[in-house]
């Protein structure tokens, strides 16, 4: 199955999905150095992002989130792209200064944890395979 | 977006790589916002500067962006997490200073004036009514579109560089006039006085407007209030209520170029000023340390306290926050002497919210509503706010 999106950065990410229905702050709410999701309660907490399709709806949180992302990208730590139903700004940035394919304006009902997907943000498509 | 051919030109890389990657983010973020064009910034206002909000990560991507980065219109800092001459005796440690004039030399390698700090518009980073500019830091930004009426959206630390290195910003929010009108009436009546009481009304309505899903408010009741009050007010209905712009009847330049909402949807008197103020005040604290300057003191400020203090004693930890050339005034006007010959510090450049204290006090007086938020939710300090002369009575007690 593909979806068609919005492209927001460019590149193509392939991995496993990981899908949560809850917002992401990047700062304070994710380890840059593990790669795991930290922030207490959170549907994800204690599970990894490293080299995985982040899907999830939005970004919450302090702008220096975007910072947290980049920080990851260099360690190592981070998803392979991101897919958001509605991009926000922080998550945006973090894409762009990272490098990190993504793609928002996408139903992420459609796409289930452990599922394998190809993001391709230079298109705006998200296959699910 | 429609880009000019120079705009474009940044876009390919033909003007390095630090101006290519800024016109990458403003482009999505015009994108995504819907703008159509690009708009020319007068100056720009850069937040993260802090080493202890970058953290590795964010001095990193500085670094890069320093390496072939120039910026093409005034831009200035945010408060940095230490006073750049004075860290030693505020107690803040060596690895930390090293850390922070990383990113500060990062900063100035870009051609960024480096005056840290959350008032530009104090120190000759001012705009004018109308113009664009863009600006990060939230009471700023608020202060700006509100008091001084020119225009901004809310910027995060990477888009206001990315503003300051291409010189545009894109045009889309608070820029167009469409989304500058005030949407909910809100009537203040009872009298509002000094920089804590402002701080406290900042709070009440900051509070409001999320419950109503962040609306821009138009205040009413206010007869006059001081650049110190509105200063004061800007910071708190920003941390608040994410309040970018208010219009406040017969004070902020806007006021009645667009249509007065009808309905009220929310009346202050006296009990919501007693009641928002006791909650900015916690139960049983031990007041250990003292801070004036959130936002940073203005020269105004300072003198009041050299007044206050003059001749006396403080016996706790008390800390005056401002901008490094206004402390430069403070020296001049004799200001300084008063005050640290009274045993307050100055720590400019700096503040009591981004300067790494956390553990190190257990009680903090403020005469700022913002200070309170942070004071607890990144310091976990207990907090009380009073006014001026009530942080000053409680320092020499």
């Amino acid at each position: 199955m593909k979806f068609e999106g919005r492209k927001i950065y460019k590149g193509i990410g392939e991995g496993e999905a990981i899908v949560t229905k809850d917002a992401i702050s990047f700062y304070g709410g994710v380890d840059p150095d593990t790669g795991k999701v930290v922030e207490v309660g959170h549907e994800l907490e204690g599970q990894s992002l490293r080299g995985k399709v982040l899907v999830f709806p939005t970004g919450k949180g302090s702008t220096v989130g975007s910072y947290t992302m980049y920080r990851m990208k260099k360690n190592n730590t981070a998803p392979v792209a991101i897919v958001n139903n509605q991009i926000d700004t922080i998550i945006a940035v973090g894409c762009i200064i990272s490098e990190i394919p993504c793609v928002d304006k996408i139903d992420i009902n459609n796409i289930k944890t452990g599922q394998k997907v190809i993001v391709d943000g230079s298109k705006g498509t998200v296959e699910v395979k | 977006m429609i880009l000019t051919s120079e705009e474009q030109d940044m876009l390919d890389g033909k003007y390095g790589k630090a101006a290519q990657k800024s016109m990458e983010i403003l482009t999505t973020l015009g994108d995504i916002f819907e703008a159509e064009c690009m708009v020319n910034v007068y100056g720009v206002q850069i937040a993260g500067v802090s080493y202890d909000n970058l953290g590795e990560a964010g001095l990193e991507f500085l670094s890069e962006m320093a390496e072939d980065g120039k910026v093409r219109v005034l831009a200035t800092l945010n408060p940095a997490g230490m006073d750049r001459e004075n860290w030693q005796t505020l107690g803040i440690d060596e690895e930390f200073a090293k850390n922070q004039n990383r990113a500060i030399n990062a900063f100035a390698k870009m051609g960024i004036v480096t005056t840290c700090s959350c008032t530009p518009y104090l120190i000759g980073n001012t705009p004018h009514f109308g113009q664009h500019i863009a600006w990060a830091e939230s009471s700023a930004v608020c202060y700006a579109n509100s008091v001084i009426g020119a225009r901004t959206n809310r910027e995060g630390g990477p888009s206001a560089l990315a503003s300051a290195i291409t010189g545009k910003t894109p045009k889309y929010g608070y820029h167009l006039d469409e989304n500058r009108h005030g949407e909910v009436l809100i009537k203040v009546d009872v009298p509002v006085k000094g920089t804590d009481e402002f701080g406290v009304l900042g709070k009440i309505i900051g509070d409001k407007l999320v419950e109503l899903g962040k609306k821009i408010p138009y205040i009413t009741g206010i007869p006059n209030a001081t650049v110190e009050e509105l200063k004061s007010f800007c910071a708190s209905v920003a941390t608040y209520g994410g309040t970018a712009l208010f219009h406040m009847e017969g004070i902020t330049p806007e006021y009645n170029k667009y249509p007065k909402p009808n309905d009220i949807i929310l009346k202050i008197d006296q009990d919501n000023l007693d009641k928002t103020r006791m909650e900015l005040i916690d139960d049983d604290i031990k007041i250990d340390f003292i801070s004036i300057g959130c936002p940073h003191a203005s020269i105004h400020e300072i003198a009041e306290i050299a007044n206050l203090l003059k001749g006396k004693k403080v016996k706790k930890e008390f800390w005056i926050t401002t901008a490094r050339p206004t402390k430069r005034i403070s020296d001049e006007a004799g200001y300084s002497k008063i005050i640290t010959d009274a045993g307050a510090k100055f720590a400019a450049d700096t503040c009591c919210v981004v300067a790494p204290i956390k553990g190190r006090f257990k009680g903090i007086m403020v005469d700022s509503a913002k200070a309170c938020y942070y004071g607890r939710a990144k310091n976990k300090f207990k907090v009380k706010i009073g006014s001026i002369e009530k942080c000053i009575e409680e320092a020499i007690k």
